[in-house]
């Protein structure tokens, strides 16, 4: 049974859009002239775990950071629960995007917080300024806290700063907060890049299991083809700002890495 | 990976702690008792800001008229400032060797420092005060006051940094042979000259600002003039050097940056 | 390989011409104002001569002055450099912020912020001093208000400077999460920033204690009025024990600095 957010949703949504995010012809130039993204439409709902892989530059940070409008897409739509967020400013832009979580490769946390101040930090888009300086959190969302850091095993280390923790620690911290906002989609922008192979399982699990339970789909950015073969349940390749392929990992084949990639001789056969 | 769960009894959001919050109520308490100890109420700040409208209206619009007087003053400054810092940063550089302890024995590495403090504890207008009872009043006591001031800043800082070199460099030069200044110049200077230059130009803008403000003390410079407009109440006149002078230190500032990148 | 040059130059040759231009530029300017100064050759000859003079006027110090006189005023220059410093973090942090390019995207706004700290820069703290003894009469207030402007642009450039090296990866994360700009700042820059700000405030308040004591000077209250007294009538002993407190009390305050420093950073 899933407890109540303080603002009094029911963490899993409602009606038939909940969560649903359909991107449109998404093009992007940092400069005139080069597409980064070159008219990228992709429709992500339901559950489960969509892999977005490519070489360097091809435009994959950019999709993700588009949809969360870390980055400004040139043209487009970005449609997000029914609801074009491509043009959003000010309040409803904050409101858009507390709904939607997300990852990054350097943890990013605050160091100099402790980790539960780290995690309620997912809050401050529900609460208001003057409070969250105060530390005045609802309740409810303190209870969720130290829930949630349970859930990802780091119950022991609530009151510790967080540049005391190591790289894997640090980044389930990076997901329970992002999962604090109460999201309607989890993003992670090279979520395991900076972690050895053992820890980047461990985060892929878990975040499978955890947005798993909460019923919402997430989108990653990741560069090791394996680890997305393994835990997504959608493969999307990039390569020169475009999707070249979509599909089930079970349909991944070599020809279609060549397309994605590139050259031959990385290929292990 | 542990998983072990929060104790339920320990599911509290940490405030602030103990100490800080001891030393918020602190600062409080202080500044409320000094306040009433100077006797600083609430009236008297009023009262001030009405008066300080009053100020700010007599000195719109500014009054330059006396532009050649103001000049000629903003000049004996800069050349104060100018020959002040020359002389402070050519003295500076010895003496701030003499005093990095892990160059020079204690026995000159002591009087060298204590040379620097003393030269650093006191403000440049009570050094100028000093000179002008000495040598009199104008523009010498102005430039002896800000020599002291920089041998101070300068000395210091230049101190300071040498004593965070590596030695190893120091060392390496020294194996070479090589007499002791050229030990100097080739195993220390390298590591400390860009932050020599970044304290000697920090000194100059100083010395700038501090040279227009020793004439209040009739050492010279355009603080005497600004002082006589303060007492005669021609407060036009006060605003039009208190701009000309912001004018001219942002010029320095300018320049002085120029003069890192050159040398950095 | 043949016709092959391989010296090796220190600096290229733009780079040489402008240190020459410069180095051109410092001694004509120090030349130029030696020759432009007023300053009568006697005098200066007669310098170190006047300051034994002057010094040996001043020993020995008068002791029994200390309690008398010079003790209130130590503690008042010591309140108004405290007090100077407090009331500047009000006014110093909002002009900071505004500074920071990274923070404020308005360039207008850069640019103001930044003129008001050069401003407060280049006006003396004496000279601000002259100003408010004008405006709240003579007096601890006015020496305050004097520290507390002058300081505006020391502690709000340091601040400005420490907030645009703040690592820009948790301020990502905050925005992505929704928060509001009030929010990013409290929780993502200041505990950045805090250690950098205590830091840069003990230093500021070291400075502001040395120049609380020339406030009286003025009439801006504290020791500078004690001192200026003395002077005015000649009694050198009384002088020298000024001095002297002034030089302890500084040093105290720097000790103490030094010491909280290495205890917080």
């Amino acid at each position: 049974m899933k407890p109540e957010l303080s603002d009094g949703r029911d963490a899993r949504g409602s009606g038939p859009d909940a969560r649903s995010l359909v991107i449109r012809e998404l093009t992007k130039e940092y400069v005139r002239g080069t597409r980064v993204l070159d008219g990228v439409s992709l429709t992500v709902e339901g559950r489960g775990l969509t892999a977005i892989i490519g070489p360097s530059g091809t435009g994959k940070s950019t999709l993700i950071r588009c949809i969360n409008r870390l980055v400004e897409p040139t043209r487009g739509e970005i449609l997000f629960m029914g609801q074009d967020i491509a043009h959003l400013r000010g309040r409803a832009l904050r409101t858009a995007r507390r709904r939607i979580g997300m990852v990054f490769q350097e943890y990013n946390l605050v160091e100099r917080l402790s980790v539960i101040e780290n995690l309620l930090c997912g809050r401050l888009g529900y609460v208001n300024p003057f409070a969250a300086w105060l530390r005045r959190f609802p309740a409810a969302d303190i209870a969720r806290a130290f829930d949630l850091l349970d859930a990802v095993g780091l119950g022991a280390f609530a009151k510790q700063r967080a540049d005391a923790l190591s790289g894997g620690q640090r980044q389930r911290v990076g997901i329970a907060r992002a999962l604090m906002q109460g999201p309607d989609l989890l993003l992670a922008d090279e979520p395991t890049s900076s972690l050895d192979p053992r820890t980047s399982v461990e985060i892929m699990e878990l975040m499978v299991d955890l947005a798993g339970k909460a019923g919402i789909p997430v989108i990653v950015n990741i560069h090791q083809v394996e680890l997305a073969r393994r835990f997504a349940a959608r493969v999307v390749g990039m390569s020169g700002g475009k999707i070249v392929f979509d599909g089930p990992p079970g349909d991944l084949t070599d020809d279609h890495l060549k397309r994605i990639y590139g050259g031959e001789g990385w290929l292990a056969t | 990976m542990s998983r072990a769960a929060t104790d339920p009894t320990n599911r509290r959001l940490p405030g602030m702690s103990w100490p800080a919050r001891i030393g918020w109520l602190a600062l409080l308490a202080y500044s409320i008792y000094a306040a009433s100890l100077l006797d600083i109420t609430w009236a008297r700040l009023l009262i001030g800001l009405e008066q300080g409208a009053n100020f700010l209206a007599r000195m719109f619009p500014p009054d330059f008229s006396r532009w050649k007087l103001l000049l000629h003053d903003l000049s004996e400054s800069l050349e104060i400032a100018i020959i002040a810092s020359a002389v402070g940063i050519i003295l500076s550089m010895p003496i701030g060797l003499l005093a990095a302890r892990n160059l020079m024995p204690d026995w000159v590495s002591w009087p060298a420092r204590m040379l620097i403090a003393v030269c650093r504890s006191f403000h440049p207008v009570i050094v100028a005060i000093l000179f002008v009872k000495a040598v009199g009043f104008g523009a010498l006591a102005g430039v002896l006051a800000l020599i002291v001031a920089s041998v101070g800043f300068i000395g210091k800082l230049f101190a300071e940094a040498i004593e965070e070199i590596s030695l190893k460099q120091v060392e390496a030069v020294r194996a070479t042979g090589a007499p002791f200044l050229n030990v100097i110049i080739f195993g220390v200077m390298p590591q400390v000259l860009a932050r020599f230059i970044g304290f000697s130009a920090y000194q100059l803008d100083s010395n700038l600002r501090n040279s227009t403000m020793v004439g209040i003390v009739g050492a010279g410079g355009i603080g005497g003039t600004l002082f006589a407009a303060f007492q005669r109440f021609d407060y036009d006149f006060v605003l039009a050097i208190l701009l000309a002078i912001i004018a001219l230190i942002m010029v320095s500032e300018a320049f002085s940056a120029r003069l890192r990148a050159t040398f950095q | 390989m043949v016709g092959d040059q391989r010296t090796w130059e220190r600096f290229t040759p733009r780079e040489r011409m402008a240190r020459f231009a410069v180095y051109l530029f410092v001694v004509a300017a120090v030349v130029v104002s030696i020759r432009t100064i007023e300053v009568i050759p006697e005098f200066f000859y007669d310098a170190p001569e006047q300051m034994a003079d002057l010094l040996r006027r001043m020993w020995p110090p008068d002791a029994k002055f200390y309690p008398d006189t010079v003790h209130g005023a130590l503690m008042e220059t010591l309140h108004i450099a405290t007090l100077g410093t407090v009331v500047t973090v009000f006014l110093a942090l909002p002009v900071g912020v505004l500074a920071a390019t990274n923070i404020t995207r308005s360039a207008i706004l850069n640019q103001f912020a930044k003129f008001i700290l050069v401003s407060s820069r280049s006006v003396n703290t004496l000279v601000w001093a002259l100003l408010f003894v004008a405006i709240f009469g003579p007096g601890a207030l006015a020496g305050i208000a004097a520290i507390a402007f002058r300081s505006i642009g020391f502690v709000g450039k340091l601040f400005a400077e420490a907030l645009e090296e703040a690592a820009p990866g948790p301020i990502e994360a905050l925005t992505a999460a929704g928060a509001p700009p009030a929010s990013v700042f409290t929780k993502g820059y200041w505990p950045q920033v805090q250690p950098a700000f205590w830091s840069i405030m003990l230093f500021r308040w070291d400075i502001n204690v040395r120049e609380s004591a020339v406030l009286g000077l003025v009439g801006a209250g504290g020791i500078g009025m004690v001192l200026d007294d003395a002077m005015n009538l000649f009694r050198w002993h009384q002088v020298a024990t000024v001095l002297l407190a002034i030089f302890a009390v500084v040093v105290l305050a720097e000790i103490v600095v030094n010491h909280i420093r290495k205890r917080i950073i």
